[in-house]
């Protein structure tokens, strides 16, 4: 990766979504609704198309060529994503739906044969429903206590009563390493740091950091880390379990099937080797493939160009959008991605979220899936706009403009 | 009084006089929303609230010399609008002409998007409630015979 950033030619970086270039209700078509899914570039979209035009076969077992091909287009998919966390081994790659199967995963697997009556797992207020249900449900089922880290006005995470949760009791600690509904970007070196001196295992839900963050799982010293594809330029459906190799070695496999068996008999089945052993049934191949290209197309462009072109876009949105009275910002961290946050006052979120669309601008209304938070906040919702790296700030002048006339009109 | 297809057309009409702009549209839902007489805070009950609707919908109905009435109220602009507009060709309908109505006017003014899938307004559901009302009116009556 390079460290010198080459500035972002966003002129450039549009004419690679086909996606962009259109007109919603007679207006063009701005985008912001980034954390939910980001747009695919072309070349994205040429890798899925090619696959099924020359490539497709099942994997893996197929001694023909066109299931060579696809194999290691498959595989090449997961050095790439190696490489893009800095995993020690593609062993610890293993390809889920995404995210949410990921946590689903390491919650039924590694929760269900460790936690015990008493035990103790840590979430955060500033997680997504994906991060709170899988744990709840295996809470539940083994007894444990769900424990929650705090969330300041400000939407960071409260660290003192991080720390005074800690305990020996704690086997288990899920946060996110960006925030989709507020931004904040948590400071997870510490979060796992803090966790392991109890001998605490952390997941990190990466879904709102893949495309925005440098992630380096060695250097974090984290033990799981999820990405979702779709967030990060990819197709949707696939994403990966990052997990270390001693930890994964000793779980059980979580689903039953072809591919994550060595042996099978009535008897008895022998399980296959990592990742294998986590991977049952015929994968999402055409979407892995191509995820490979939206890796790259971030590699190239330097996640350091792009969290700096973002960071100019956030920084000018939270400008804009403060110029409005009525607009109260929520989530104000001084580390966030490029997500922002706001109710407008008296107005309802999805007024404003459908006034928006009626101008071209997609934005995202209602809690985000993260209404523990949203209670905290006494709210109901919020509109949240989140930018990419195809965005202008010419786009945020429009979102200003938009959001204005709906304020003036309701006065 | 108008038919429900008479109420309709001049709806149709009044949106073609927006030439299809999607925001004006929007702007003049809202603004009939506006208009809707006010709802009695003490009708604000859960058993008002129209099921399936992420904004908060609530709907009463009455019948009188066997015309149906409505008051509604919501906590979100757009849908108020779409309801006020529902109320403006169902009101003073006997139960019957609600009951065979064919609502065919959101498509004609280019709104058929907050029709069924647009979770976020619940349009077919206030249909549906207001159907179910005058169903139930229809089968108070004949019960009474």
């Amino acid at each position: 990766m390079s460290t010198v950033a080459t500035p972002i030619d966003v002129e450039k970086i549009r004419s690679q979504f086909p996606v962009l270039h259109q007109h919603v209700h007679g207006k063009p078509l701005i985008y912001f609704d980034n954390a939910a899914t980001n747009q695919k570039p072309k070349r994205v979209v040429d890798a899925l198309i090619r696959y099924y035009e020359h490539d497709n076969a099942n994997i893996h077992r197929g001694i023909h060529t066109l299931a060579e091909r696809a194999t290691q287009a498959y595989e090449s998919t997961r050095h790439a994503l190696q490489g893009f966390i800095n995993a020690r081994h593609t062993e610890e790659i293993i390809f889920t739906r995404g995210v949410t199967e990921s946590i689903n995963l390491v919650a039924s697997s590694y929760g269900r044969a460790i936690l015990k009556a008493g035990d103790e797992v840590i979430i955060s207020g500033l997680e997504h429903h994906s991060n709170i249900v899988p744990w709840q449900m295996i809470c539940d089922e083994r007894k444990a206590v769900l424990k929650v880290i705090p969330v300041s006005e400000t939407g960071e995470l409260e660290m003192a009563a991080y720390r005074s949760l800690l305990s020996d009791k704690t086997r288990m600690v899920a946060v996110n390493h960006a925030s989709n509904s507020l931004g904040t970007i948590n400071p997870i070196k510490e979060i796992i740091t803090l966790a392991h001196q109890y001998g605490a295992v952390v997941l990190i839900d990466g879904a709102q950091a893949a495309a925005h963050l440098t992630i380096d799982v060695q250097d974090l010293d984290c033990d799981f880390y999820c990405i979702s594809s779709h967030k990060m330029f990819g197709p949707t459906g696939t994403g990966i379990l990052y997990g270390k190799q001693e930890i994964l070695e000793k779980m059980p496999p979580y689903m039953g099937g072809g591919e994550m068996i060595k042996e099978v008999t009535f008897g008895k089945t022998t399980y296959n080797n990592l990742p294998y052993k986590f991977e049952a049934g015929t994968p999402n191949i055409a979407d892995v493939i191509a995820w490979k290209e939206a890796i790259y197309f971030i590699q190239e462009l330097g996640k350091d160009a792009i969290a700096a072109y973002e960071n100019t876009l956030l920084r000018y949105a939270t400008q804009k959008m403060s110029e409005i009275p009525a607009v109260r910002l929520i989530g104000t961290a001084s580390e966030k991605v490029s997500v922002l946050s706001f109710v407008v006052t008296g107005i309802h979120h999805f007024d404003i979220g459908q006034m928006l669309d009626a101008r071209g601008i997609a934005v995202r209304t209602g809690h985000h899936c993260t209404q523990p938070l949203m209670e905290q906040f006494g709210l109901e919702g919020t509109v949240r706009a989140s930018f990419s790296v195809y965005n202008t700030k010419q786009e945020i002048d429009q979102l200003q403009e938009g959001v204005e006339r709906i304020v003036n009109f309701m006065k | 009084m108008m038919n429900v297809d008479e109420i309709q057309d001049e709806i149709i009409n009044e949106f073609s006089l927006l030439d299809g702009d999607m925001e004006m549209s929007v702007f003049y839902i809202m603004e009939l929303g506006q208009k809707l007489p006010v709802m009695k805070e003490e009708l604000k009950t859960d058993e008002n609230m129209v099921k399936g609707c992420q904004s908060k919908v609530w709907l009463t109905a009455r019948l009188q010399d066997d015309r149906v009435y409505f008051e509604a109220d919501s906590n979100t602009a757009i849908t108020k609008g779409l309801v006020s507009l529902l109320i403006r060709i169902f009101n003073g309908q006997t139960p019957d002409a609600i009951l065979n109505a064919e609502l065919y006017f959101m498509k004609k003014i280019g709104m058929e998007r907050f029709i069924g899938t647009q979770r976020s307004n619940g349009f077919a559901a206030m249909i549906k409630q207001m159907k179910w009302y005058s169903l139930a009116f229809k089968t108070q009556k004949q019960v009474a015979k």
